[in-house]
């Protein structure tokens, strides 16, 4: 079970409120992510979760009763940290044994756990490396099997994949994903990168300057932003955000588009312009084209096959029904 | 980032070394403090009475403070200059690829670890000596007279031996410090046409900087306590060209058993070692932010 | 490097080096070469380099006029004596100000620095006066006191910037994965910290054993550890060459040989780990 509520929680360093009260609930055997730029509060958050922090205000719920006054260790979650921080003078295989060596857990047990956890990570032939000898992904992997063994009622993993290159991320991401399905353990997970959040997450918390924007799964929060911090966060390439006359034709302060929701035509259109860079990645192409009069460069995505080049005069058009309206603080209309 | 819990063990953790140290500063200090304000004398003892300024007065006024204090200038700014100019080459030599670096470095660091007492001895019976030291066979073999370093030029001779101790520790300070340099920083200004005195000029020496100035404000701290290499090898003289401040302190207090008078001068060193202080602990300071 | 340097630069600079590395070790070397000499030789002149009929009796001689092995006891009692309680009062709290630090720890490590750079003649006459009083002039345990506290500031700092280096977040797995207090200093940061405090022990060792203000003032015949017992070759009837240059030998050597050891964390330990 990992049931774990947060009500009212707050965090406040001497002066400096990092996190305003908040409330949320993550229910047993989600996958939670929290989004948002670097500063947002969203790994003070988790901190918070773990007991790493004390909470300023509020309390924490972890399976219905009071956590707050428990220490990290007696929580029974487990923590991936973004530095992996394994403990660099032990094999991987006492790195895995140490939670299970504190909880006293018989030796036979903790082999068994020890070899199902290198097995599900292909760690069995690094057992008896150092960390230092282990390349990122596999450090990495240490660090999950650390937390596994100790079947913890809830996961937290801290940005687990701003330290590993582009292609090993994409690979851990999906790994991560399967151990969601395997396990079926709450997960919360933080992150910058909103590609992550859209990907792996069953329900995504948007933060920002310490208050939640938004939650809501992947794609409530790609049709529905419910303001323009959201609408502009989530989704790639961002939406394009259109404020003046294109805005005021919709009754709105603000208006945005996705740029896969915009046609693009060399005859006619609503809106003119003219291709700057175009980017050609093959299945899509993605044009950057200016102006229109309505922001510096609107971002266009079109088939991989358009033959469009830099310098063509273009039409634009939106689908109507696609168009997001904002008012003057930013929500939704 | 820590929890209630663990600041309250921290501050029971740090407790002991600060009221050690906060007792190692005040009780002493506040002594001779006091001390310096009385008039006491230990071969009559029961006579202290309270006497003002006039230790001040005294020191300030003997002629010995004035030549220790130049002593002590000379001392010091001696003996930084021959490391930290020395330093600098032998940091600029050990940098390069040749045979052997790793020994050559360590005959060089070899003198810091060689106690006061014993390089000073070595360097006035071994080397100093008029009769039979290596410097007088030296001079007869090029016909020369031999010089009698201790009596005929007794603070540029100690400055000698100072420098041959401290000479190691800034060559290797210097030497990390260079090892530090980006080696792409000199390429890039190879490129941009900086010839090799330029490079060291306009690249190694602002990037040396920050560690000259650390060597020279540890080493004055230490310089000015130059001691038992004074003690050794020339007893302050002849009369007291080679007294510095803290020898004369020792004599006063000491050798003359003159308290009060001691006290005086070692308010007047703390405070002029106070001054070095400020500026080193600005410097230590910053690094604690990055 | 990239470029390859030329041969004849390489030889070069190799000669250039040597010579100055030899140059200023030399001091030394001819002091170790002495030791070994007869008296009549060590004065001869022109100075004999090899070419003298090697002999051990000086050691011998040092050890039985002036039982040199009771000073080099107090050297090694007073140095790692002092260091060890040192390191006792400093590991906690090192430890503290670099894992949990407030909004004063670098003031109080900044304060701790600055005792340091109290002259030790500023308060030479108190302190003088104390240990006459207490009865602690010419005792070990004398000296032990005040090379602590001369020295404690240099161990917390060095501790500290050791320590610095841990990163927290294994503290704080460790937390998570279940560890107390206790488990978490025996089984994480003590493995991970040992480095860093045997260098300091040996840093330390080697400026207590070199300390030459107190061990001269506060020692007498007793206590006297090998600073204070070679400075007594400098009066006119311990003029022995060879014999004042096998008790050097022995008084410095060891330090050398732990200095070598340590000449990497020398820097960071002298520099207050403002230059590494």
């Amino acid at each position: 079970m990992g049931r774990i509520t947060l009500e009212g929680v707050a965090k406040r360093f001497g002066d400096v409120e990092v996190i305003p009260p908040l409330n949320l609930d993550i229910e047993d055997g989600e996958f939670v992510v929290f989004v948002g730029p670097s500063g947002c509060g969203k790994s003070t958050l988790l901190r918070l979760i773990a007991g790493l922090e004390d909470v300023s205000d509020g309390r924490i719920l972890i399976d219905g009763s009071d956590a707050t006054p428990l220490s990290p260790a007696r929580r029974g979650l487990a923590m991936v940290f973004q530095s992996y921080a394994l403990y660099p003078h032990m094999s991987v295989r006492k790195n895995i044994a140490f939670p299970m060596r504190m909880a006293g857990i018989d030796e036979t047990e903790q082999k068994r756990r020890i070899d199902n956890a290198a097995k599900a990570l292909n760690l069995t032939d690094y057992l008896d490396r150092r960390p230092g000898q282990l390349s990122g992904g596999q450090r990495q992997r240490v660090a999950i099997g650390r937390a596994i063994v100790r079947e913890p009622s809830a996961f937290l993993f801290d940005e687990p994949l701003s330290n590993l290159d582009a292609a090993l991320r994409v690979g851990m991401r999906l790994e991560i994903s399967e151990l969601h399905n395997r396990l079926k353990t709450t997960m919360i997970y933080v992150t910058h990168d909103q590609v992550e959040a859209m990907t792996m997450a069953d329900k995504i918390v948007v933060l920002h300057a310490g208050r939640i924007e938004q939650v809501g799964s992947p794609l409530e929060l790609y049709r529905n932003p419910r303001n323009v911090f959201v609408a502009g966060f989530i989704g790639s390439p961002r939406m394009n955000l259109f404020t003046g006359a294109a805005a005021a034709e919709y009754g709105a302060e603000t208006i945005g588009v996705r740029p896969e929701h915009i046609g693009v035509s060399a005859e006619n259109g609503k809106w003119k312009g003219r291709i700057g860079v175009s980017e050609h990645l093959g299945s899509d192409t993605f044009f950057y084209v200016e102006d229109t009069g309505l922001a510096e460069a609107v971002t266009v995505r079109a088939d991989g096959e358009v033959a469009l080049r830099h310098g063509d005069t273009v039409w634009l058009t939106p689908a109507e029904d696609k168009i997001h309206r904002f008012d003057a603080n930013g929500d939704r209309i | 980032m820590a929890t209630k819990a663990s600041k309250t063990a921290a501050r029971l953790m740090i407790s002991p070394a600060v009221i050690l140290l906060l007792m190692w500063m005040i009780v002493p200090l506040a002594m001779t403090v006091y001390f310096s304000l009385l008039r006491y004398n230990l071969l009559m003892p029961g006579m202290e009475s309270w006497a003002g300024f006039e230790n001040y007065q005294y020191f300030f006024s003997d002629p010995a403070f004035t030549s220790a204090l130049v002593n002590t200038l000379l001392l010091v700014g001696g003996v930084l200059f021959v490391s930290v100019v020395g330093g600098v080459l032998i940091a600029l030599l050990l940098d390069q690829d040749f045979w052997g670096q790793g020994i050559v470095r360590l005959l060089v660091l070899a003198p810091f670890f060689v106690m006061p007492t014993v390089s000073a001895l070595v360097w006035k019976n071994m080397f100093m000596n008029p009769v039979n030291g290596i410097f007088a066979w030296l001079f007869k073999s090029v016909g020369l007279q031999p010089f009698d370093f201790l009596t005929a030029a007794p603070l540029m001779s100690i400055i000698g031996i100072v420098s041959w101790q401290w000479l190691p520790f800034a060559s290797l300070i210097l030497l990390t410090a260079m090892q530090s340099l980006d080696s792409e920083q000199l390429e890039a200004a190879e490129m941009d046409g900086a010839p090799p005195l330029k490079r060291f000029w306009f690249i190694i020496l602002p990037h040396l900087s920050r560690a000259i100035t650390v060597v020279i404000l540890i080493e004055t701290i230490f310089l000015l306590s130059v001691f038992a290499e004074i003690l050794v090898t020339t007893n302050g003289g002849p009369g007291t060209a080679t007294t510095n401040l803290t020898f004369l302190v020792y004599v006063q207090s000491l050798l003359q058993f003159d308290v009060g008078l001691g006290s005086a001068g070692g308010v007047v060193a703390i405070i002029l070692a106070n001054i070095v202080a400020i500026f080193l602990m600005r410097m230590i300071g910053k690094n604690l932010d990055a | 490097m990239a470029r390859a340097i030329t041969p004849r630069r390489k030889a070069i600079t190799t000669v250039i080096a040597w010579t100055i590395g030899l140059l200023i070790f030399f001091p030394i070397f001819w002091t170790v070469l002495t030791s070994f000499k007869t008296e009549a030789e060590a004065v001869a002149t022109p100075p004999r380099f090899l070419m003298f009929d090697w002999t051990l009796e000086n050691y011998a001689t040092v050890q039985e006029r002036s039982n040199y092995f009771r000073h080099f006891w107090n050297s090694v009692v007073i140095s790692l004596g002092s260091t060890v309680i040192g390191l006792i009062i400093a590991i906690p709290a090192a430890w503290a100000m670099a894992f949990v630090p407030g909004k004063r720890t670098k003031d109080v490590l900044m304060w701790m620095l600055s005792t340091k750079m109290l002259p030790p003649v500023g308060v030479l006459v108190p302190l003088y006066l104390l240990f006459r009083d207490t009865g602690l002039l010419d005792t070990r345990t004398g000296l032990v006191i005040v090379l602590t506290l001369i020295n404690l500031p240099i161990i917390i700092w060095m501790l500290y910037t050791y320590f610095r280096e841990i990163p927290g977040e294994i503290l704080e797995a460790a937390r998570m994965d279940g560890a107390t207090l206790r488990s978490e200093i025996l089984y994480v940061l003590t493995p991970m910290a040992v480095p860093g405090i045997a260098s300091t022990l040996l840093l330390n060792v080697i400026l207590a054993w070199n300390e030459a203000f107190w061990t001269l003032n506060l020692t007498a015949a007793n206590a006297a550890p090998l600073t204070a017992f070679i400075a007594s070759y400098s009066s006119p009837e311990g003029l022995f060459y060879a014999k004042l240059s096998a008790a050097s030998t022995m008084a410095i050597a060891p330090i050398l040989i732990l200095g070598w050891f340590s000449q990497k964390q020398l820097v960071r330990g002298l520099t207050f780990g403002a230059v590494k």
